[in-house]
This record gives C-alpha cells, sequence and structure tokens, in this order.
C-alpha cells in the first residue's frame, strides 16, 4: 500500500489519470494531466507546485549542532550563518557519496536536513560523544515546493510576516500562510526562481489552498515528478541512484562517486583543522585527483534529425526524461569504438530546444568543447550521434538568484 | 556621405529580421529598416489597453522552422513556446465537439458524434503526418525555376523529382488531391460529423477569400498542418511573450550577430542606377546606400511601390498585378475583466489553454463566406478563438484575461460604407456571435481593439490586409510565388532581393522566406555556404 502525504486530499482529486508512483512509499504524482507538458511549462513560465513531503527530514539541536552538522557534510556548517540554506552532499569514510540534500540553520543550535532516503542511524552514530540529538522529523513537516518565474509574486501575497520579495536565494524566512506557520526557503530542484514551504501536517491542506488559489492569476499548477525530472536535469541537478549510486547501496567499489567525480568539488570545504567524515579520503583525492568526471552534454541536432529522417521520422525525442544510462564513446572512432563514459540522465529540453544529458565521463573527456559520441537508439537500432561537453546548468534564468 | 552597407532590409517582419540574422552572421555589415517605431510586422505584442497585451494581428506560432530556431538559439534570446493543444467547438444547441492530447477521451467526445468518425480520426492524423513529410522538403529548399533551365535549376527539379517519386503512390495521389481539391471535400473522405469536418476545413479557408468547398482550399489546410514543434508535425503553441516575443528574440539573435536594427525608418524608395540597386531613400529624404536591398514586404510593394515601374519588365509587372491579396480576415482583441465562461463547457478547465473554434458546420462556414463574397463581413463569422493569458500569466493582470479572435470573413472591399465606418459594427457583430457561446462575454469585455483588413493594410503595410502577403493558394505557390521567372528570391533589379512571405514557401510565422533568401544573397555574393559566424555553440547564455 502506497502511503498518502498531508497534501494527498488535494492532490488525489486532481490526478485525473491515476498516473502515481512510488517515491518513499508515498503515492506521488507523475503528473497530474495525462501529458507532463503543461506542467513543465508552469515551471519555466508560470509556477508549477510540487508536494515534496516524502522527502527525508532530519532536526539536529543542542549546543553542538553546528561541531555535528560540520562533521556530517563535506560543506562546513560555520559557514551556514542562521537563516542560510546550504546544498551539500555527505560522504562515508572513503570519501564516497552517501547522499544529498540542504541544510537549514533555523538557529545557533538548530538545524534541519533534507535526504532522499533514512539516515537516522547514521546521523545519531555521529553525535555521538557530542551535546546534540537527532531526531526524525519526516512525519511532523509536509512541504511544498513552489516552482517558476511567478513564484515570488504568489508567495508575496499569500504569506504573512516574511520578507519574501527579499529573501536571497538559499536564506529561509519564517512567516504564515493564513493561520499557519511556516518555513519558507528559497530553494528548490528545477532551476528556476522558487521557494520550498515546510508547514506541519495539520496545517498542510490550508497551506496548498492558499497557494492555489492566489496562484490562479499567475499560472499556477500542481505538478508531478515527470516534470520535475526534465526540469532538474535543465538545471544539472544530480538525482541519487540516478546520476550517482549511493556508497550504502553500491554493492561494487567501481559504482561510487566521490564530490569530485560527480561534479560537486565545490561543494568540498577543507579547513585547517577541520575533520569530516571523508575529509582525508577527498584530501587525497584533491592532490590525486581521479580519472572520473560529470560532464554536461548537449547533443547535435541535426545529427538526431539526420538519423531519425534515415528511417522516415521527424526526431521523436521529446517526451519524458530517460534514466536509462547510455554509453558515451570516444569522437569519431567508429571502426574501434572506446567507451569513456555513460549517461546518467538525458532528456529533449523543450525550452532550449536541445538534447541534453548528464554524463560520468572520464576526465580527459570532460572539458567544455570536447566532442564525444553518444549513443542513441533509433527506431530499435543503437546508432551513435556527435555531441559537445557542456558546462551546467544546461539552463540558467537570471531570475532564479536575483 | 552617406553611410555605405553591405546589405539594407526593408521592413522588420520577422522575416526581414531571420534575413538579416543570417547574413549578419555570415559577416556582412546589414541594416534592417522598419516603418513602425517598433519590430515585428503582423508578429508583435502591444499593451494596447494598459496591463493587458494583444498579440495584436498573429496569435499562435507552429511553422516557424525548427532549424532556424536553433541555428539562430532563439531560444537564448528569450524565445520560449508554449503548448497549445486542445480545440473546442462550441455548437449552437448547446453541446460541443472538443479535442484534446488525451487521446482516448477526444476519441470518446468525437464517438458521440460519430464512432466511425472517432476511429477515422487516427487515420486522417496519419495521412496529414504523410503529407506534412513530404512537404517538409520543400520548405528547405528555393524553387527551382523551370522556365529557366540553369544548371541549379535542372538539379533542383531533378531532385525535386526524385523526392517526389519517392513517395509511396497512394501518398502522391494524395497530394495531388491536396493541391486540387476544396478543404471540404478533402475532409468529406474521412468524415461524416459536421462540426468536425468544419473545424478541420477551417485551416483551409485562412487568409483567404475562398470558402471550405472552394478548390484550392485542402492546400492551404496543409500548409497549417505542416509545422512542427519538437518533432511533432501539426503541433501549434504560444509564443511566450505573445507573437511579438517572436521578432523580439530573432532581433536580438540579429543584433547579437552583429546586424543594425532602425525602427522608425520607413522607406520610400529603392534606388537604383543602371539597372543595379545601390541604396534606398527614406520617407524622411535621408539616403542610405548599399551593395544589396532585400525587401521583406509583399510582392507589391516591393516591385510596385518601391521600385519605378520603368526598372521591371512589362510581364512581371503585370503579373504582380495580378497577384491575389484580397485581405478578407480581421481580428478582434479583448481584454477581459475574468475568465470567458462557456455555456457548453463551463467553468475555468484545461479548454481555456486551447483554440476555440466558432465552425460548428460547413454550411456555417460557406454562408460567412456567401456574405463576403457580395461585399460584406460575415454575420455569423468565423472565429478562432484563443486565450494567451490563460497559459501565460504575463499577458494579462491577475484573474483577467486577455482574448484573441481572428475572424473570417472581413472582405478588403466593402460594397457599402467604409472600414473606417463600419469598424465598429463589425466588431459587434463578433462579440454578439461570441456572446451566444459566452454568456458572461458582454459584462467583462473592458476594452476591444477591433482590426479590419484596412487596419492590417495601414499599420503593417500588408496590402489589402491579406495576413499572408498574398493567398497561399496553388496558383501562388512554390515557382509562382510571388511570380514566374521570380520565384527564387531575385528580381530583375540586380541586387534587389524579396524575403517576405510573398516569396516560398509563404505566410505565416515560419521564417523560411528570411532565411532561404538569405542564401540566394550569400550565393550571389560568391559567400556560399560556410561555417557562420556567431555565438560559440554550447556555450550558456551565448551571444548576449
Ligand atoms: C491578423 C493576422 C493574423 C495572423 N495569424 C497568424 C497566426 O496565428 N500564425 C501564423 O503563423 N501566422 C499568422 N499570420 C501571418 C503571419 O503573421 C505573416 O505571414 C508574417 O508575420 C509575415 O511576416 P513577414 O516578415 O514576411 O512580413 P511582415 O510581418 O508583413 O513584415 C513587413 C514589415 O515591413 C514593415 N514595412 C512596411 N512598409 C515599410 C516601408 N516602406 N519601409 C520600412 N518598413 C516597412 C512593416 O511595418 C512590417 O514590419 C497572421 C497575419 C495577420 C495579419
Amino acid at each position: 500500500m502506497l502511503l498518502q502525504t498531508p497534501f494527498h486530499p488535494r492532490t488525489a482529486p486532481l490526478c485525473h489519470h491515476r498516473r502515481w508512483r512510488s517515491w518513499s512509499g508515498y503515492a506521488s504524482a507523475l503528473s497530474y494531466e495525462p501529458g507532463h507538458e503543461y506542467e513543465y511549462y508552469a515551471v519555466r513560465s508560470g509556477s508549477a507546485l510540487f508536494d515534496i513531503s516524502p522527502l527525508r527530514k532530519y532536526e539536529i539541536t543542542g549546543p553542538d549542532a553546528a561541531w555535528l552538522v560540520d562533521r556530517l557534510v563535506t560543506r562546513s556548517a560555520f559557514a551556514c550563518p542562521v537563516g542560510k540554506v546550504l546544498y551539500t552532499p555527505w560522504c562515508d569514510e572513503a570519501g564516497k557519496i552517501i547522499d544529498d540534500g540542504t541544510v537549514q540553520r533555523l538557529d545557533a543550535d538548530c538545524f534541519r536536513i533534507t535526504a532522499a532516503d533514512p539516515c537516522l542511524r547514521w546521523l545519531q552514530d555521529c553525535a555521538l560523544g557530542m551535546d546534540a540529538s537527532v531526531r526524525d522529523i519526516t512525519l511532523d513537516i509536509a512541504a511544498l515546493a513552489l516552482q517558476g518565474p511567478t513564484s515570488r509574486d504568489i508567495l508575496s501575497r499569500v504569506a504573512t510576516g516574511a520578507a519574501i520579495v527579499t529573501l536571497p536565494f538559499f536564506a529561509l524566512t519564517e512567516g504564515f500562510i493564513g493561520p499557519a506557520p511556516v518555513t519558507i526557503t528559497r530553494t528548490g530542484y528545477t532551476g528556476d526562481l522558487g521557494y520550498e514551504i515546510w508547514a506541519r501536517p495539520e496545517h498542510a491542506l490550508r497551506v496548498w489552498d492558499a497557494l492555489v488559489e492566489t496562484g490562479r492569476g499567475y499560472g499556477l499548477a500542481p505538478a508531478g515528478l515527470d516534470a520535475l525530472d526534465v526540469a532538474r536535469i535543465e538545471a544539472g541537478l544530480l538525482l541519487k541512484e540516478v546520476d550517482y549510486v549511493s556508497s550504502w547501496t553500491a554493492l561494487i567499489e567501481s559504482r561510487k562517486s566521490s564530490p569530485y567525480e560527480a561534479g560537486l568539488g565545490w561543494t568540498v570545504q577543507p579547513r585547517p583543522g577541520r575533520d569530516f567524515v571523508g575529509s582525508r579520503a577527498l584530501e587525497r583525492e584533491a592532490a590525486k585527483p581521479s580519472d572520473w568526471a560529470l560532464a554536461g552534454l548537449e547533443v547535435d541536432w541535426p545529427r538526431i534529425e539526420e538519423r531519425f529522417a534515415a528511417v522516415g521520422l521527424p526526431p521523436l525525442v521529446a517526451g519524458r526524461a530517460s534514466r536509462d544510462a547510455a554509453p558515451i564513446f570516444a569522437a569519431g572512432a567508429r571502426a574501434a569504438p572506446r567507451q569513456v563514459g555513460y549517461a546518467t540522465s538525458s532528456t529533449f529540453s523543450p525550452i532550449l530546444k536541445k538534447y541534453i544529458a548528464l554524463a560520468t565521463i572520464r576526465r580527459g573527456f570532460a572539458k567544455p568543447g570536447t566532442r564525444v559520441d553518444f549513443e542513441l537508439t533509433v527506431e530499435f537500432v543503437r546508432r551513435t550521434v556527435s555531441a559537445t561537453v557542456v558546462e551546467t546548468p544546461f539552463f540558467d534564468p537570471a531570475r532564479k538568484r536575483s | 556621405m552617406a553611410r555605405q552597407y553591405d546589405v539594407i532590409v526593408v521592413g522588420g517582419g520577422h522575416n526581414g529580421l531571420v534575413h538579416a540574422a543570417y547574413l549578419a552572421r555570415a559577416g556582412l555589415d546589414v541594416c534592417v529598416l522598419e516603418a513602425r517605431p517598433m519590430v515585428g510586422g503582423a508578429t508583435v505584442t502591444e499593451e494596447i489597453f494598459p496591463g493587458f497585451r494583444y498579440s495584436v494581428f498573429s496569435y499562435v506560432v507552429s511553422l516557424m522552422r525548427p532549424e532556424i530556431i536553433r541555428e539562430l538559439d532563439l531560444p537564448g534570446h528569450g524565445l520560449a513556446i508554449l503548448p497549445l493543444e486542445s480545440t473546442l467547438t462550441p455548437l449552437p444547441n448547446g453541446d460541443r465537439l472538443y479535442r484534446d492530447g488525451d487521446h482516448h477521451r477526444t476519441w470518446r467526445e468525437i464517438a458521440r458524434f460519430s464512432v466511425r468518425d472517432a476511429e477515422a480520426y487516427d487515420d486522417y492524423g496519419r495521412t496529414l503526418f504523410y503529407m506534412a513529410r513530404a512537404v517538409k522538403y520543400l520548405l528547405g529548399i528555393a524553387p527551382p525555376d523551370p522556365g529557366r533551365m540553369g544548371p541549379g535549376d535542372i538539379r533542383g527539379l531533378l531532385g525535386l523529382a526524385r523526392h517526389f517519386l519517392n513517395l509511396e503512390s497512394d501518398q502522391l495521389h494524395l497530394l495531388v488531391k491536396l493541391m486540387t481539391m476544396s478543404a471540404a471535400d478533402f475532409v468529406d473522405e474521412w468524415f461524416e460529423t459536421d462540426a468536425l469536418k468544419a473545424t478541420l476545413s477551417a485551416s483551409g479557408i485562412i487568409g483567404t477569400f475562398l470558402g471550405p468547398r472552394s478548390p484550392g482550399t485542402a492546400y492551404v489546410l496543409l500548409h497549417h498542418y505542416m509545422g512542427e514543434i519538437d518533432g511533432n508535425f501539426r503541433a501549434w503553441g504560444f509564443a511566450k511573450g505573445g507573437t511579438g516575443a517572436v521578432a523580439e528574440s530573432i532581433a536580438s539573435a540579429a543584433r547579437a550577430a552583429g546586424a543594425e536594427i532602425r525602427t522608425d525608418a520607413a522607406v520610400a524608395r529603392v534606388l537604383v542606377k543602371n539597372g543595379r540597386v545601390n541604396g534606398v531613400a527614406l520617407a524622411n529624404g535621408d539616403e542610405l546606400r548599399a551593395r544589396v536591398v532585400s525587401s521583406s514586404l509583399d510582392p507589391r510593394r516591393t516591385f510596385l511601390d518601391l521600385v519605378d515601374e520603368a526598372e521591371l519588365p512589362g510581364e512581371v509587372v503585370r503579373a504582380v498585378r495580378g497577384f491575389r491579396f484580397r485581405g478578407s480576415s480581421g481580428k478582434v482583441n479583448l481584454a477581459l475583466d475574468a475568465a470567458p465562461d462557456f455555456s457548453c463547457m463551463p467553468g475555468q478547465g484545461p479548454h481555456l489553454r486551447g483554440a476555440v473554434s466558432i465552425s460548428p458546420s460547413i454550411d456555417y462556414l460557406e454562408r460567412a463566406y456567401d456574405d463576403a463574397k457580395y461585399g460584406d463581413f460575415s454575420r455569423e463569422p468565423y472565429i478562432d478563438i484563443v486565450i494567451p493569458s490563460a497559459i501565460d500569466p504575463g499577458m494579462a493582470p491577475p484573474g483577467k484575461h486577455v482574448m484573441s479572435c481572428f475572424v473570417q470573413y472581413a472582405p478588403y472591399k466593402l460594397r457599402e460604407g467604409s472600414w473606417d465606418d463600419r469598424r465598429e459594427a463589425f466588431g459587434d457583430t463578433v462579440v454578439d456571435t461570441l456572446a451566444r457561446y459566452i454568456p458572461n462575454l458582454k459584462d467583462i469585455i473592458l476594452h476591444r481593439q477591433v482590426v479590419t483588413p484596412l487596419d492590417i493594410e495601414r499599420t503593417t503595410g500588408l496590402s489589402q490586409g491579406n495576413i499572408f502577403q498574398g493567398e497561399l493558394t496553388p496558383s501562388q505557390l512554390f515557382f509562382l510565388r510571388p511570380v514566374p521567372g521570380y520565384a527564387a528570391y531575385r528580381t530583375p533589379v540586380r541586387g534587389y532581393y524579396q524575403c517576405g512571405s510573398g516569396t516560398h514557401p509563404g505566410g505565416g510565422i515560419m521564417g523560411a522566406p528570411g532565411k532561404l533568401a538569405a542564401g540566394r544573397v550569400l550565393a550571389d555574393l560568391g559567400k556560399g555556404p560556410r561555417r557562420a559566424r556567431g555565438p560559440v555553440p554550447g556555450r550558456r547564455g551565448s551571444g548576449r
């Protein structure tokens, strides 16, 4: 049986086509309509409302809370003043990523961490000997993501007691939506202007109703995971177990990734005397870089068109994002193909009109501008099409930060 | 000394801008001269009533060539095309025919009228896919000239022959039918439901002074089906920010490639010396020099207004005079205080994001044409409605809407009175017609802009207000567009070119004439295809 989030009484009647899937055991809409197209465009043109309640949430409190967080994640908790949010991965002792999420600092000695999968035992074990306590608050908090260019207009009309208009990127504020106290963070998984709203479950429906009511004039649409998947690839954001495998689930060493290998080198923030889980291994890796890196790929459109035209079809690549890995080859070596990596997520980007992919690739091929070959199956036949390594995010509108 | 350019483009409609962008990317010094204070021509968004943005003329996008969008990196210059996938046909008896992207629901909806039609619907869709695929080839080539038979022409004709002979014979037959039949007869081969037949064949009358039963309209129907969005033929969409955003994005790409764009710069004459172009004279008397002048205006203006007839062979002048414009369309743009409530589909459902077509039966459309035939606007017109604010919140204040109503028939030549006298009567007719299906309409209208064919002509320069710079009927297509012998973007005057919708492949927000004409100019300047100058592909935020 799939569990229901606190928003289910609202989302269920909207999910006309019953396109549900399990997200951490909760019924989560893939799309509310038969396809996700309108929901995707709500993210880029109006606002999309996602129920993100299935995220795991943990609260860390106590005099040593900051020390604990600083030990847990690769970014430094001391670089996170009260009222700020960090995106960060966390690693095992070998410097391989376990999970990634956001860290909110609500107070000097109070943090909240979101995670894709349960990790209470690990958090508590890390807290051993520290004056800090870790609590699983997953069920205590219902969460929504309001994402898109009009999200600020909507939220600033709905929320009271919170300075939404001036809330900086990756900052948080407390406030109210109607009578419901909420935490609002300027974060999201779409690479657009957006906010995440954290409320107590008993207030969930009131928060939803207020956003939907005001959002009507601002192109708001409830949106599901299919639209989110396209948007997050355009934003160059990783998905656990798709773009990297958690070191806890990987059965073989080669499947694990360090932050450097996953394009998250910028989140590794060593400091003299700072000892966080995996720091020594990551220090060694920084001195002697790994052979693997993450790269964005832009597949050559004229080649895609040619491949499809050869079988009499228009380029049929628009649709859902693909999570099926596709091999990447060194450019041009058709006779003796040399695989140099694999694309983990790929999608047609409706806003960029390009076919894009996130790939794990040998470092020598990860430099922007490098030409590679991408495997694309056209009419059941495997073909290669040329592609270029580009920087991510693929889509990075100024409004995201402004 | 007058400023010297390589190329002057007359008219900053979307084709003139595409043309300029390609030429500038090839390294030429290009200047676009646009008469109006803004670029876009028939592709403009204007805030006529404060807070409400109208796509004043053209309102939906499909034909815009995907390769142009990519090559000019228009998304990087702000272009976003939002989906439009449903069509609602309200019926006079309070019923409706509603079709959208939900295949099974559409099937059930059509089956309420005819199960046979519901089943034929997919077959029809597949057939038009084949047809669109067959003509896609034509959209990418300059028409060869069977009357000239130069090496390029022969090569072109052979390519053409090969292309069409490769089609399955039944597809070839269909294509010939499409070129010759009426839209009504064509859809008759599939369907029996009147509302369905009427709504499908309505695409065949747009921009023509013909009724759905007039031969030749089947081609126009195909013309509206050959667009391609993200690999989907037949898909239509909204430009975010209105159709003016299409022109703005192309203008931005052209500027990034180095083109200069001047607005409020009406061209009075194209200057010709010894049979060769050498510049233009502006309406304000200024003169600008250029080796090449390309006109994106319609054939009448390009050949008869901008240059002296004495510069042209008599048969060209005669042929251009015979080119049919016969504007037949108008628009009514409405600012609404609330969402329109359709009695056949009450509430604010997803149907508001789609098209609404007032085309209940073939007879209805044909009667609308009958009025026009005898010099009056239709008492009960065909109306194609979209509500861009239902999907693009930037078009109207929250909770309010803009409604674009494309109307036929509004003949350019009225039997009685002038359009200036009858503009509001025309507007009333449209609103009265709509109010039969939208009971709350009259109560929520905050502002009304009525655009007659005369207004189209005055504002954009489109002769007789013909929306496509000349009808898209078979006798005015391909190597006949605009006139035999000069269908491949050249004119009899050396250095003087045409690049607007009056040339192949014709009207609509398409960009193809502008691009193909740029290829012609570059080839004639000895700058054939080569690597374009421009932003490095794949770089973020390139070009700005
Ligand atoms: C009411 C209406 C509705 C339409 N609806 C659609 C639709 O929904 N979808 C679609 O695809 N197509 C539609 N069309 C057709 C489409 O808009 C046109 O075919 C297309 O925009 C023409 O582009 P163009 O660049 O070839 O010419 P134009 O847009 O006509 O550009 C010519 C430009 O030249 C300028 N100009 C004129 N005279 C001079 C001068 N002497 N000096 C300098 N500049 C001058 C004009 O101001 C104009 O900007 C519609 C057209 C109209 C009128």
